[in-house]
């Protein structure tokens, strides 16, 4: 599997990340060679294996339904929420107009 | 198999139609993180780190949503999956900050369901029909945007962000508006009943992306189908069916080709419009979110969740016709919502309770008193009611005395009109208004007699077999009584003094 120039700078766009024409030239050959990478992966024959989701044995860990129990988890921050935002009116993040 | 078709100019067309509703889990807190749920805050008032994605910060599922979307596909007779998984589904817009929902593409939590919709001749669904379910998954709503409170920049309100959301996807199984609007009213009531959502769709709780195609009548091919984001009545869904149906009928005749993408309903014109064509889902690129493992499930928890789950509307509904003995329509009116069968049993039980009788002996008196004779007085009454007046003990206290004979059905609501205004006892009230129904044979008799003495001729003609004057002495009678003879006493008395 390889990718080509459009298929990069169409991913780039995807993610928002803005890609000069130059740099795709040799972003293209970078992912193709991890994709060659991982398809040599995929020659291991690993039918009788167990997916590993981590490397140590544990489990996901579920919380009870409290609201704010803790405060570096809970709401009630706005003021601390909105500190980094370019704009905040009222309350709001202020983005540009984005309508469809 | 609904009859619903479109007459196009080349011949009749189909439509097929399947549903994804988006169902926002009744819990207190959201999905991953502790903020509050509530509606209506302050903008961003309840949005943690982790909805407003601040690095560094990592989801923990909270239990309850999971248990409420177990439950939900239990009621629904779902396979749940003890294994399930969340993946990243990725995009850029401001209403979610991470850039990606998190949303369960590859290992939803529960699998292939079904529900049920009633037949009603009236919309053209002549008999029950199932509607397979294919999945619930188990996802991130996202923030609210508002486009129309500056010149030049949108608002962003991420309260909503990251509340949990069940997202139940029918298969393409419904082929008229009807349907899928019967298809949402069952889907509400189930949620309503187990209580995993409040089906709240005015304030957004419940919200459905419908899918729609059309076809030749007799092609076994699917059509391509659009996707009307958003939706939020049981009507728009059924007016967005209509429209989007037409509107593809029409492109096609006139020799265009539907093209699969993502449209929006206009509620003040009933119509649909393109949004954006669909990015095929390789855009969204999903993977496993590396944030979260896998989400396993014992038996003690399933179990818990199963023995949680109420009576449904189905299995309600059939008791009520059959241990209880309503009438298919009584069945159905009370079981529609959760209010109206709570408030209803809540009253049959302290009816059977006071008169001491079986439930079954006494459902038709308080079904009806339920669905008709107390909405009719409440609503006569408008502003002057107050509902809170209205317990179930002192309507239980109406029905008693009037199954005993002591008061009239009118007389029945004219204490309940006085306890809807002024909260007193019915039973004081039937004494100290004169309320009472007379069943003392000896004053009943007395009047009967003067009527017969009076009306000699008449007397003879009934026995010479006008029956129908009958009626005219019963008349005469309560109309001696000033109306409030009791009418069984009465025809009795009668029956035996004309012979």
């Amino acid at each position: 599997m390889s990718v080509t120039r459009e298929e990069v700078a169409k991913i780039a766009s995807l993610a928002r990340i803005n890609v000069d024409e130059k740099d795709l030239d040799h972003m293209v050959p970078e992912f193709n060679n991890i994709l060659a990478w991982v398809e040599q992966l995929g020659e291991v024959d690993t039918s009788s294996v167990e997916p590993m989701t981590a490397v140590i044995e544990q489990k996901l860990r579920l919380r009870d339904d409290v609201v704010d129990a803790d405060p570096l988890t809970g709401g009630g921050k706005r003021d601390a929420i909105l500190a980094n935002a370019p704009v905040a009116e009222h309350g709001f993040f202020g983005v540009p107009k984005v309508i469809e | 198999m609904s009859n619903y078709r479109i007459q196009g100019a080349t011949g009749e067309w189909e439509v097929v139609i399947g549903l994804e509703v988006h169902a926002q889990v009744t819990s207190k807190a959201k999905l991953f993180s502790s903020a509050s749920t509530e509606f209506g805050a302050e903008p961003n008032a309840q949005v943690s780190l982790i909805d407003a994605a601040m690095p560094g910060m990592l989801p923990v599922p909270n239990r309850e949503c999971i248990r409420q979307a177990v439950r939900t596909g239990m009621a629904i007779e779902a396979q749940i999956n003890k294994w399930s998984r969340f993946d990243r589904k990725n995009y850029f817009y401001a209403d979610l900050p991470q850039g990606y929902q998190i949303s369960q593409l590859y290992h939803p939590l529960v699998g292939e369901g079904a529900l049920t919709i009633d037949a009603d001749e009236k919309v053209g669904i002549p008999e029950d029909k199932v509607i397979r379910i294919e999945r619930i998954h188990v996802e991130q709503d996202a923030g609210k945007l508002m486009h129309d409170q500056h010149p030049t920049m949108s608002y962003v309100d991420l309260n909503r962000t990251g509340v949990a959301l069940m997202e139940i996807v029918s298969r393409p199984d419904m082929t008229s508006p009807a349907e899928a609007g019967a298809y949402v009213r069952k889907l509400r009531s189930i949620l309503r009943y187990v209580g995993s959502c409040d089906g709240n769709m005015e304030e957004g709780s419940m919200r459905a992306d419908v899918n729609v195609s059309v076809r030749k009548v007799g092609d076994t091919e699917l059509g391509t189908r659009t996707e009307t984001k958003n939706v939020n009545s049981v009507r728009f869904v059924m007016q967005a069916i209509e429209h989007e149906a037409q509107r593809q009928v029409d492109v096609i005749e006139d020799g265009g080709t539907i093209v699969q993408e993502t449209r929006l309903f206009d509620p003040n014109t009933g119509t649909t419009r393109s949004m954006r064509s669909k990015e095929d889902a390789h855009d969204y690129r999903y993977f496993p979110d590396p944030d979260l493992l896998p989400l396993e499930l014992d038996d003690a928890f399933l179990e818990d969740c199963r023995a949680s789950l109420p009576e449904l509307p189905d299995a309600k509904r059939a008791r009520y016709t059959g241990e209880l003995g309503l009438s298919d329509y009584n069945a159905r009116e009370l079981t529609a919502e959760v209010e109206t069968f709570a408030r209803f049993e809540t009253l049959l039980a302290a009816t059977a309770k006071g008169i001491g009788k079986p439930e079954k002996d006494v459902a038709t008196q308080v079904a009806n008193w339920s669905l008709s004779v107390a909405p009719g007085v409440i609503k006569a009454l408008g502003d002057e009611a107050d509902i809170a007046h209205a317990t179930a003990e002192r309507q239980a206290s109406i029905l008693d005395m009037q199954a005993k004979g002591e008061i009239s059905g009118g007389q029945a609501k004219e204490i309940f009109e006085i306890v809807l205004k002024e909260g007193r006892d019915p039973a004081e009230i039937a004494d100290t208004e004169g309320l009472k129904q007379v069943s003392d044979t000896g004053a009943i008799e007395e009047a009967i007699d003067t009527i017969i003495a009076n009306n000699a001729d008449k007397v003879e003609e009934y026995r010479g077999g006008k029956d129908k004057l009958f009626g005219f002495f019963v008349g005469q009678t309560m109309k001696a009584m000033q109306g409030k003879a009791n009418p069984a006493v009465v025809n009795q008395l009668l029956k035996e003094k004309l012979g």
